[in-house]
């Protein structure tokens, strides 16, 4: 076997097979136990001393000092009957063990850091280091949410200057902030649409939020889950949502519509005008989510077709680390109609510099619905963006848009001649989708397809999903790949699935077979899933 | 026992006045492994395409929609601790609930065997 330099590299299992090891480890890639297997019960990482002069009681006491017979403070405890009777069964382990076995999982993690990762529908964008380096600023980093408003004011002032950049890309009125996350943004805004409609005395009629086949399932659950009754807009052959099938379902009982643009199938809608018109129409709103707005980013002004509310992903959109990592940040801006509702707290001009309005009495005329986090949002998150967008500036965030287009368009167009496109005759935004026809009668599945491209070095693309789409394969490479990454991509791909078609069928039902842990069962782990660790049986003395 | 299909995939197989509910074949073999299932409560009154139970796979989480207006009167209690069935055996053994019809009208709406085997290619 060859590397793609033309050198030669094992031969991968069999060779490791032929030549078992001693520790079971195979070269530098190391066998990793669990923690509580490599610790020891008997031994402790932290060496302190016995205390001195101190002696402690069991007895239930006042917790005040005494004198005991021999001399020492007695201390007793006040946990009445809550005290441990037993060992918990903590290891030990000492300081370098402990953080080899951390940094050991951690060089068996996949992230963006390591490849590409084409994980459809969530941007995993490489993310700029100047932008850490900026959100470890200590004016920014070291800030807590509880210091004098009087001594924070840089980090209000970079907290407004996004929300500016916010409402100017997406042509809105009012953005709140805090949302901590995609989905918690999706729930705010929808907040904010339950007290429009509820200002209107409308909150017993409109209860029917429409949500298409094709949605998010975030959609459906964030309207469940605040009392609204969903009923679904059924997907077109092309993958698209028409407006004539949300006009017959539109009437007084609608309160909004929850519509994903570009759409999951990775297709701009081009009906989404006249659905937000239809809409406005018949008395609702719509609500836009914003989890594909690195598409269209200097392209289309939300605001511009018609959207109420739209929470934006800053940790897709505008980098910023995510997936397992970091935490996410899900501002959602709000049109002029639901801006009064924004949720405290917001941020308001001065003659003394910003203000943050956290209550109800001081929103003046705005009618806020309430909060939806404790403080004031993502800080480090807010940084990383902000640090993103001044960094390539507005031409360059459209370009980035057009970059994560024409790499999707790429590798569409690199591999449709071998794998089905489910929707032909619209061009791709920044994800491709292909569909598992191209599979059909060759024995491989699309999780056999998603497990071999492990063995090739690729973090498998999002797979059955969208659920409209049979064996989905979503894949968004996103801006930040080169040409030569694509083109590596294409031809691993293209092997793979060459490989598929002639019936090579060994290559996929063991796959992965090069990686730490090989084909995982899935059913068994969801059917009788084992939460909690026990200690193996004891060994038997060999003597025995 | 003449047995009805919705374009949803549930099947009803029609006894007397009470129809026996499950998934299709091909709607376990689109789901692939289910590893979870909700059913309903004894005594719950349900309607003609709502909800009535739940089905989830390594793959997705559906409703399972009641083909027929009436009543639960049995349900499979053995099915969520063994959801493999559902794949085993989907119109026998991985049966999910027994329902009384409110009107035995609403069958006319549901397909045949030779149609829903045309609607899924079979």
């Amino acid at each position: 076997m060859l590397n793609n330099q033309g050198r030669p590299t094992a031969a991968g299992a069999a060779g490791a097979q032929s030549h078992p090891t001693f520790t079971g480890n195979r070269a530098l890639m190391i066998e990793e136990a669990l923690l509580f297997e490599i610790g020891r019960a008997d031994v402790t990482g932290v060496d302190l001393d016995e205390p001195e002069g101190i002696a402690f009681s069991s007895e239930v006491g006042t917790g005040s000092r005494e004198e005991n017979a021999s001399g020492k403070r007695a201390f007793k405890h006040r946990l009445g009957g809550l005290e441990r009777k037993g060992a918990i069964g903590l290891v030990g382990l000492s300081e370098p063990e402990t953080m080899r076995h951390y940094v050991r999982l951690s060089q068996k993690n996949y992230g963006i850091d390591t490849g590409l990762f084409p994980l459809g529908s969530c941007t995993m964008k490489h993310n700029p280091r100047l932008n850490e380096k900026m959100a470890r600023l200590p004016g920014f980093a070291d800030v807590h949410p509880l210091q004098p408003q009087s001594t924070v004011q840089g980090a209000l002032e970079l907290v407004d200057e996004l929300a500016r950049w916010l409402l100017a890309l997406t042509g809105t009125e009012a953005v709140a902030m805090s949302p901590k996350a995609g989905a918690h943004g999706e729930l705010a805004g929808m907040m904010a649409i339950k007290a429009a409609i509820e200002a209107r005395g409308e909150a017993e009629t409109r209860r029917v939020v429409l949500v298409p086949e094709s949605a998010h399932g975030t959609n459906p659950a964030t309207a469940a889950l605040i009392g609204f009754v969903v009923k679904p807009v059924p997907a077109r052959a092309d993958g698209t949502v028409h407006v004539e099938d949300v006009r017959a379902l539109l009437g007084p009982d609608v309160a909004a519509i929850m519509l994903t643009n570009p759409n999951t199938c990775g297709i701009f809608e081009p009906q989404v005008v006249e659905i937000a018109a239809a809409m406005h129409a018949a008395g609702g709103y719509f609500y836009c989510d914003g989890a594909n707005f690195n598409a269209i980013v200097g392209k289309a002004r939300p605001g511009d077709l018609g959207i109420d509310a739209m929470h934006i992903n800053l940790h897709k959109t505008f980098s910023t680390p995510h997936g397992g990592g970091g935490p996410g940040a899900g501002p959602v801006v709000l049109s002029a109609r639901l801006a009064p509702f924004a949720p405290l707290p917001f941020l308001r001009r001065t003659e003394t510099g910003l203000e943050l309005v956290e209550d109800r009495a001081a929103a003046g005329e705005s009618r806020p619905f309430g909060r939806v986090t404790a403080f004031h949002g993502q800080m480090g998150m807010f940084v990383r963006a902000l640090a993103y967008m001044l960094s390539h500036g507005a031409d360059g965030m459209r370009q980035a848009s057009e970059d994560a287009v024409l790499n999707a368009n790429y590798i569409r167009a690199g591999l449709q001649d071998l794998m089905s496109v489910p929707f032909p005759d619209h061009p791709s935004m920044h994800e491709a989708l292909f569909d598992d026809a191209w599979l059909k009668d060759t024995g491989v599945t699309t999780l056999d397809f998603a497990k071999a491209m492990i063995d090739e070095g690729y973090h498998p693309m999002t797979m059955y999903f969208p659920l409209v789409v049979h064996g989905a394969m979503l894949i968004e490479p996103t801006e930040s790949e080169s040409r030569a990454a694509l083109d590596l991509f294409i031809m691993a791909l293209r092997d793979l699935a060459l490989r598929a078609k002639r019936g090579e069928t060994e290559r996929f039902a063991g796959a992965p077979f090069h990686a730490p842990r090989r084909r995982l069962d899935e059913t068994r782990a969801a059917r009788a899933p084992v939460l909690r660790w026990t200690p193996p049986e004891p060994v038997r003395d060999a003597a025995e | 026992m003449p047995t009805y299909y919705t374009k949803d995939h549930e099947y009803i197989r029609v006894e007397g006045d009470t129809g026996t509910v499950g998934i299709t074949h091909y709607a376990q073999e689109q789901l692939g492994d289910v590893v979870f299932v909700e059913l309903p409560e004894i005594g719950r009154a349900v309607k003609q395409g709502g909800e009535a139970a739940v089905v989830e796979s390594v793959k997705a989480a559906s409703e399972v929609y009641a083909p027929v207006s009436g009543e639960v009167v049995a349900v499979n209690a053995a099915l969520p601790d063994a959801p493999a069935t559902v794949n085993e055996d989907p119109e026998g053994a991985g049966w999910f609930m027994k329902i009384r019809l409110a009107d035995t009208g609403e069958l006319a709406g549901l397909m045949d065997e030779a149609a829903y085997k045309a609607l899924v290619g079979a």
